[in-house]
This record gives structure tokens, C-alpha cells and sequence, in this order.
């Protein structure tokens, strides 16, 4: 650290301590062995416990959240980033008249609350008796993740070298060869990263979800909501720590794959 | 790809176009035409024309209260994301190099992990067993009730925000050439100086766009102050939640959140052109 006066590395290591201590605390808590949430304490072996692990695992309600979510989350990247794939070839390669009006809706779901998209899809699916459908479900979380997809995707095209394409375009290779052979390999690491962005931010959402979710297709974040609001037990922080656990693994997986940093600032 | 022919960027986004236009524009224009819609207590949602929820909202100043605590705790929140995470962009952007990616990554990290499980994290924190409240009485400030105030939410509502301000800062430093700072230190400009007319006009944008994202993302957030404000503390999102949810006046619901549409997109396109206006004085100026 070059430059930075002690003053500044007190004012940053206060601003990591914040950043931090709500995940930290929630992974601490998991292993107490008490049926309180407290902090357990020690280095005997029994001051720790993974009961609250067992419990969660053995809570039907969550699991089956937890397979929603995960198939909701699975299903809506998949489907975000095909429909981003051509969208942002248009966007990127393309000039025609409502080019940014395309741009400016695809990436609206950034600028329009959560909370808002929640109730309006909701009087939607209550028009349609699609309340409970799975199937309607995931194509909101596409909604709410195209614009992560979109930006990467659109991000891969514009840092393209184009001179392989034209290369092989005037060796005679047909243009779905050069699409298929070429242009797709030299934007798999945006489309991989923009599916895991996708991905993540599918499986977190919480805000649109509440409203559209029924208890069938309860998704994970939304149940452990309603749980946290009813009673607050240290399974919740296992369920948490969990989580925590699965975001840090993909993060570590994202930023080999692409640079995490590049990834998340270059959301804005 | 130089493919001829004016339909084809059409196709390409026709998929993402008819489901943006089903699922995004179709649903806001039903929601739109739901706020004029009568409610009735027995009944339900009755078909025609009526002001009655705009005239609800406006005449009672129950709104107008949960309008200006959300209004409020929005504007703190921004306020305190400028000042902490501005100067912590500028830190992580002079740290040396393995360094500065790794606390970048810090920083950001949480933003990919789920808003509730943050909020549990805040709640076990500012409980009143909690650990800052056991700091608290360490040093004899003593404990204090934080759960279920607004101190609880503009906390969290910080930490799960800090991100979006930290992220603009950060790319508005990198265009700046640090040898401009040096040029003007070994020219006798005193620091303060150099931060004032070097530093600070170039992370203006970026401070201005964060803070349009943060207010807006404050002022809608529905987990932050339903698990840690309470039922007590309405805020504009948990109302909304409410009146959908339990009251079932999906008219009143929905004028409510169309209010806060139109509320975040005033906010964003005037500063917008707050901005745009800064940017060409600058360019005339120069």
C-alpha cells in the first residue's frame, strides 16, 4: 500500500469491518449449539454443533424452496442469455431505428423497482390464472436478469477483434460457419459470465418474487423472508451461512473465469 | 457479421422484444388502468373510472407521512454512501496491486449475496443482545434499542448499497491520471487543494449517478425495512406490500406504487439533466 496515510487505513479497515461483519456474524452464529442465536465460544469441540445444519436440511418447506429456486434460477439464465445472445448482436452490430429504445427497455428492468415489476406482473398473472405456474415464474426472473446477460454479451461483442471474422469470411466460410465457428467461442467467457450473473441474481431476488410466488413455487429467499418475519431461529443462520458459503465458491469460479471485478463494474 | 437486409436486426431481438413487451410493458399499462379502479370492501375490485385512490392518497396524511420517512431514510442512506464509500473508492484506487483488487473485491462481494441473508446478518448485529450492543456497554455508551428503527434500516440499506456507490466512484478515478495530482502537489498546491479542484470535479459524475442508483434503490427497497423496521415503521415498499398482500386494495396498491415510479424516474431524468448541464458548461468553459 503505497501513499495511504494511517488515517485512510483506519477509515478503510472500519468500512471492511462493516462490509463484513453481517456475513461473518451469520457463519458464526450457524454453528452454535444452543437453540438461541448466540455467538458460540471456545476451542473445546462441543462449544461448536452442526444441528442447525441437520435442521435446515430436514425442513421440507426449505428444501423444496431451495429446488425452486434453483430451477427457477437455472431455467431463467439459460433462457436470458439466449434471448440476450441475438438481442445484443443487434444492439452491438447493428444500426437501425429504435436501436436504443431496444437498449433502453432490455436494460429497464435496472431502472424500474423490483417492488413495482412484483406488483404488475402479479395483476398480470392474476388476468391470466397464472398464479402458481412455475413456467410463468421463471420468464419474470428473465425478466429481471436479461439486462445482466445483455450487458455482458453486448460488453464481448464491442472488445471483439472482428479481423478473424473477416478473415475467414474471405476464405469462404459462410456467415452461420463464422458465427458458429469464430464470433460464439471469442464471446464464451461474456456469455458464461453474464449466465452466472444471470444466475446469481435469479437466485436472490426477493422483492418481485414475494408478490408472484405462490406456495408451491416459494423460492428461497422469499421463504426464508417469511420465516425471518415470523420467528427467528439460528437455522435461519445456517440456511444463511450456506448461502454465503455457494456465493463465495461461484465468486471464486466468476473471477477465474472472467475477472470479477470486470464483472460487477461493469454493471455500470 | 455483415449481414444485409433491414429485418434482420429485428429478428435478432424479436424474441427479447415480445417478452419484454408481454412481462414489462403490458403489465405496467394493466397496472396503470388498476389505480383507476374502484375497490370495494365486500366486493373487490369493481370495474370503471374512479379517482377515489388518487383522492386517498393525496387527502390523507397518513401517506404523506410514509412518504417522507421513506423520502428521508432514501436521502440519508445516499448522504452516508457519498461519504463513506467516496472516500473509500479513493482509497482502494492509490493501494498497491495485489491490494487494491483484492479489497475491491471485498467491497463488492456482498453484493451478490442475497438481501435477506444480509438483513439477518444486520438483525443478530443491532439486536439488543446483539454484538454492537455489547460494544455498547463495554465502553459504557450502554444499550440501545436499534431493531425496528430507522436506524436499523439505514444501516443495512448502507451496507447493501455502499457497492453502487463505490463502483461509479471507482470508474470515474480510473480516467484520472495520477500524474496530474503530482503536477499540481510539486507546483505547491496543498492537498485540500488538489482534492478539491483535481479529485473532486472528476468523481462528480460518478458520485451523481451513484447517488441517483442508491436513492432509488433505497427508496424501493422491500426486505431492508420489512425485517428489520417492523411492522410499526412503514415505509412506502411495506405499505405497498400491505395493501397487495393483506388489505387486497390492489387499486390503492397500485396507485401507491406507481407514485414511486414516477417519483424514482423524475428523480433520475432531472438528474440526468442536472449532469448533462454540468458536462456542457465544463466543455464551454474549456
Amino acid at each position: 500500500m503505497k501513499r495511504t496515510g494511517p488515517l485512510a487505513l483506519v477509515f478503510h479497515t472500519l468500512v471492511t469491518i462493516f462490509m463484513l461483519a453481517p456475513l461473518a456474524i451469520v457463519c458464526l452464529v450457524a454453528f452454535t449449539p444452543e437453540n438461541t442465536l448466540s455467538i458460540p465460544w471456545g476451542l473445546s469441540a462441543d462449544a461448536y454443533s452442526l444441528r442447525w445444519f441437520k435442521a435446515a436440511f430436514e425442513h421440507s418447506d426449505l428444501m423444496q424452496s431451495f429446488w425452486n429456486s434453483l430451477g427457477v434460477a437455472f431455467f431463467a439464465a439459460t433462457v436470458s442469455v439466449a434471448l440476450a445472445i441475438p438481442a445484443g448482436i443487434a444492439i452491438a452490430r447493428h444500426e437501425f431505428p429504435g436501436r436504443q429504445a431496444l437498449n433502453g427497455l432490455l436494460l429497464s428492468p435496472l431502472i424500474v423497482p423490483h417492488l413495482v415489476l412484483g406488483v404488475a406482473m402479479l395483476r398480470l398473472f392474476a388476468l391470466l390464472g397464472a398464479r402458481g405456474s412455475s413456467l410463468w415464474l421463471t420468464l419474470a426472473h428473465v425478466v429481471i436478469v436479461t439486462p445482466y446477460a445483455l450487458r455482458l454479451v453486448v460488453a464481448a461483442l464491442s472488445g471483439l477483434d472482428r479481423s478473424a471474422e473477416q478473415a475467414a469470411l474471405s476464405l469462404g466460410a459462410s456467415h452461420a460457419t463464422v458465427f458458429r465457428r469464430i464470433t460464439l467461442p471469442l464471446m464464451l467467457p461474456g456469455i458464461t459470465g453474464g449466465w452466472m450473473l444471470a444466475f446469481i441474481n435469479s437466485f436472490d431476488e426477493v422483492t418481485m418474487s414475494i408478490f408472484i410466488t405462490s406456495p408451491q413455487t416459494v423460492t428461497l429467499p422469499v421463504r426464508m423472508y417469511m420465516i425471518a418475519t415470523e420467528s427467528i431461529d439460528p437455522m435461519m443462520a445456517a440456511v444463511s451461512a450456506l448461502i454465503v458459503a455457494a456465493t463465495a465458491i461461484a465468486m471464486i469460479v466468476l473471477d477465474r473465469l472472467y475477472g470479477l471485478d470486470k464483472i460487477l463494474v461493469g454493471q455500470h | 457479421m455483415k449481414i444485409a437486409g433491414r429485418g434482420v436486426p429485428f429478428a435478432l431481438s424479436a424474441p427479447a422484444l415480445a417478452l419484454f413487451a408481454l412481462m414489462v410493458l403490458l403489465p405496467l399499462a394493466m397496472t396503470t388502468l388498476l389505480s383507476f379502479q374502484q375497490y370495494d370492501q365486500e366486493r373487490g375490485v369493481q370495474s370503471g373510472f374512479t379517482l377515489a385512490s388518487y383522492a386517498l392518497v393525496l387527502g390523507d396524511s397518513y401517506y404523506y407521512e410514509i412518504f417522507f420517512r421513506t423520502g428521508w431514510v432514501a436521502a440519508l442512506t445516499t448522504l452516508l454512501c457519498v461519504l463513506i464509500g467516496a472516500p473509500e473508492a479513493y482509497i482502494l484506487s492509490r493501494m498497491g496491486r495485489p491490494w487494491r483488487s483484492i479489497f475491491l473485491l471485498v467491497i463488492l462481494a456482498p453484493l451478490l449475496v442475497s438481501v435477506v441473508v444480509r438483513a439477518f446478518g444486520w438483525s443478530l448485529l443491532l439486536g439488543p443482545n446483539g454484538l454492537v450492543n455489547q460494544l455498547f456497554e463495554a465502553i459504557g455508551i450502554g444499550r440501545l434499542k436499534m431493531l425496528y428503527t430507522p436506524t436499523a434500516v439505514i444501516v443495512a440499506l448502507v451496507h447493501v448499497m455502499l457497492p453502487f456507490m463505490v463502483i461509479p466512484v471507482w470508474t470515474s478515478l480510473q480516467k484520472l491520471d495520477p500524474m496530474v495530482e503530482s503536477a499540481a502537489l510539486s507546483l505547491n498546491a496543498s492537498p485540500w487543494t488538489v482534492m478539491r479542484r483535481i479529485v473532486l470535479p472528476q468523481i462528480t459524475p460518478g458520485l451523481l449517478s451513484g447517488s441517483l442508483i442508491v436513492f432509488g434503490l433505497s427508496a424501493s427497497a422491500l426486505a431492508i425495512p420489512g425485517l428489520l423496521g417492523g411492522r410499526r415503521l412503514k415505509m412506502v415498499a411495506t405499505l405497498i406490500y400491505d395493501e397487495y398482500l393483506h388489505e387486497l386494495n390492489w387499486p390503492l396498491g397500485a396507485t401507491i406504487a406507481l407514485a414511486l415510479l414516477v417519483i424514482n424516474l423524475a428523480i433520475m431524468l432531472s438528474y440526468n439533466a442536472v449532469l448533462e448541464g454540468s458536462y456542457a458548461k465544463r466543455m464551454g468553459r474549456s
